[in-house]
């Protein structure tokens, strides 16, 4: 009965005593969860456009945050560095395309899967080789990023608001709808949606693939450089980050390979569900299960819709 | 020319079933059988022993694991290290409980406790297939993972949180612990390796393998033929992590000699999917082909430099082993999507034409 009880009934009696901490953990898992549904998106873009399931987003991410410290370390003017960090990703994206994807082509899933593998081992020794190995702070005063704490008065109590998450949280919207415009209403957008559809039809409308893979790694890049920003400036920029990249994965289950808003819902319930239960139910299982609490909640998504939230239904022929 | 089997009649089934059914092949085995189980014992160092050739051994065993699984029945799993950790700690309570059972009775039954694991962890395979799959078997590696970590009940309440493995002997020989000499930890090894391996090579040539095949071919198609899903992948996930189990304890017991939750990480997981797709997805031999590649090229690229004469700096070839890796890898995606077996059968054929060009 008593572990009925610490299950069932204890952390709802918590939740309810101090509200003020029940909203405190829900902030941090919003915030955290906008981080996930962010590597999500990059995941989605390229999952959508090329098919590919790319394992080495995560690496991207560090890799575009390492550039971007690295380079002002080397003395660039930090908004110079910015974009010399996006041209960077820009080659990267190129590069990409005609050294992977091209000759890859028509390959099993599975084969351009691990074709990503080798992306992030190359990408995790480049960055290590050109900007070292050691943490490094991200430039969040010279990006003129906020910083500090917003503390707001409510429920009895105090909820202390990082303004870099505040921040992170507007960019992120930002991005989303930005996104959303540019596959909605563009040309490169419409042709994007048709390769997504299918790469067949798409090549025989004249739509040019590595063209839109180019785009579609680039966009991904760019994702990948916000979420870098954001995540360094919350810790430090080191391949240590890479691992956030493995958080992400059940977000995508849970919100569906191909679907942007599955995306970012999935990233908010795995964000909040992680910080929640880890917080309430942590202790009666021993701390740490954060690590694989996120992966039971998607599981327990996928045995009620096995395509994910947002997913298009899976239709099988023979 | 040399390699013809022209000539070699068949007049039994059984002939005609045969593993090797070329002459060719049986003689090449016997020779490598004796290679490995005579010569090599005999003539390499202990340190080769036990930092080249039971690494490689080990893993080739997980690596036939996984294959069987993610290369037969088509089922991506990324849960491989998870499984090896399951085999480990098993191995290690069940010494604890057991003392004085033979070492290496304990380290199989480790595997049907890996097996059982496994099985339960295969259970969303039944509903989702894919990346889905994928990612969904991280959950069993994370948690897992956890476990070891977390409940010290599986490392007997050490302080230290690892496991040391305990001297054991067979026949009044050491074959586990500090005393345990390399050349009888390799022959302990090697014999489970060829056993495992015969016992593999008969499953996926069987009605079992078949149906694996079958459902990895096209699973729905599969059902419509009277193979029953669920139990086809449930079996080949028990039997995947039975392999991966007994890997992951010989690991343990005659490599390491202690392990912490570290061991079994992702890391684990990822580089043993590397040995399975470099070696061929759906090939025993690319098996041990993935686990010699993968192994012996970050001692190449560590021994080149040296042997140039170059002075590079011990980070700088870390990094640089970094980036040829991963370059390698997609070089040989591109050369050989079906992998190292894959161009080992284009080399045996090319070897039985010889000298026409096909």
């Amino acid at each position: 009965m008593d572990i009925l009880y610490k299950i069932f009934i204890d952390p709802f009696v918590q939740m309810g005593l101090a509200p003020d901490l029940f909203a405190q953990t829900l902030w941090e898992g919003l915030v955290g969860g906008m981080l996930y549904a962010l590597i999500a998106l990059g995941f989605v873009l390229i999952f959508k456009a090329s098919g590919v399931f790319n394992f080495a987003q995560g690496i991207m991410v560090v890799f575009a945050a390492l550039t971007l410290v690295g380079l002002h370390e080397k003395g660039v003017p930090a908004f110079l560095a910015l974009a010399l960090t996006i041209v960077v990703m820009f080659l990267l994206a190129v590069a990409v395309e005609r050294a992977v994807l091209r000759p890859l082509v028509n390959q099993p899933d599975i084969i351009l899967f691990m074709a990503t593998f080798g992306l992030t081992y190359f990408l995790i020794g480049l960055g290590e080789l050109v900007f070292g190995g050691d943490p490094k702070v991200m430039i969040a005063d010279q990006l003129y990023l906020p910083k500090g704490a917003i503390d707001i008065k409510m429920l009895g109590g105090f909820v202390s608001l990082q303004k870099i998450d505040i921040a992170a949280a507007i960019i992120a919207s930002i991005m989303v709808v930005t996104l959303g415009v540019f596959f909605q209403k563009t040309r490169i957008g419409r042709a994007l949606r048709a390769v997504a559809d299918s790469h067949k039809a798409a090549l025989s409308v004249g739509i040019s693939l590595e063209q839109i893979w180019i785009v579609v790694w680039f966009t991904a890049g760019i994702v990948a450089l916000a979420t870098g920003i954001m995540w360094g400036a919350r810790s430090n920029v080191s391949f240590a980050l890479e691992i956030i990249a493995l958080k992400a994965l059940p977000v995508l289950i849970l919100g569906g390979f191909t679907s942007i808003p599955g995306a970012i819902v999935g990233g908010l319930i795995i964000g909040i569900g992680e910080k929640v239960g880890e917080f309430y139910w942590g202790p009666l299982l021993g701390s740490g299960i954060e690590s694989w609490l996120a992966y039971m909640i998607a599981l327990i998504f996928l045995l009620f819709r096995p395509q994910g939230l947002f997913g298009e239904r899976i239709i099988e022929r023979i | 020319m040399f390699y013809r089997e022209a000539g070699q009649f068949k007049t039994t089934y059984q002939a005609d079933q045969a593993v090797f059914p070329i002459r060719q092949d049986r003689i090449g085995v016997l020779l490598i059988l004796g290679l490995l189980f005579v010569v090599i014992p005999l003539t390499v160092s202990s340190f080769v022993l036990s930092s080249v050739l039971i690494p490689i051994m080990v893993y080739a065993l997980a690596a036939i694991g996984l294959n069987l699984l993610t290369g037969y029945t088509g089922l991506l799993s990324l849960g491989t290290g998870g499984f090896m950790g399951v085999g480990a700690y098993a191995c290690y309570k069940l010494t604890t409980f057991f003392p004085e059972v033979n070492i290496i009775v304990l380290i199989l039954a480790s595997g049907l406790v890996s097996a059982a694991v496994g099985a339960v962890f295969g259970l969303p395979s039944l509903r989702i297939k894919g990346f889905y799959l994928a990612v969904a078997t991280l959950a069993a590696q994370f948690f897992l993972s956890w476990c070891f970590v977390r409940v010290p009940w599986l490392y007997n309440y050490n302080v230290s949180s690892a496991i040391e493995v305990p001297t054991r002997a067979v026949f009044g020989i050491p074959v586990t612990g500090p005393n345990a000499s390399a050349v009888t930890r390799y022959f302990v090894v090697l014999t489970i390796l060829v056993a495992m391996t015969w016992v593999a090579s008969n499953l996926v040539r069987g009605r079992i393998g078949r149906m694996w095949m079958a459902v990895r071919d096209m699973d729905i198609a599969a059902e419509l033929i009277g193979i029953k899903l669920y139990q086809t992948k449930l079996l080949a996930f028990a039997i995947s992590s039975f392999y991966c189990g007994v890997a992951g304890a010989m690991m343990i017991f005659l490599w390491f000699g202690s392990a912490e939750a570290e061991s079994f990480s992702i890391v684990q997981s990822f580089l043993v999917l590397f040995m399975v797709i470099i070696g061929g997805l759906g090939s025993l031999i690319g098996s041990f082909f993935g686990a010699i590649f993968i192994l012996g090229l970050p001692i190449v690229l560590r021994t080149l430099p040296e042997y140039f004469g170059l002075a590079i700096r011990a980070a700088t070839v870390e990094h640089l082993q970094f980036m040829i890796t991963g370059a390698l890898i997609i070089v040989f995606l591109i050369i050989e999507p079906h992998g190292l077996a894959r161009l080992w059968q284009i080399g045996k054929q090319k070897l039985r034409v010889w000298p026409f060009p096909y």
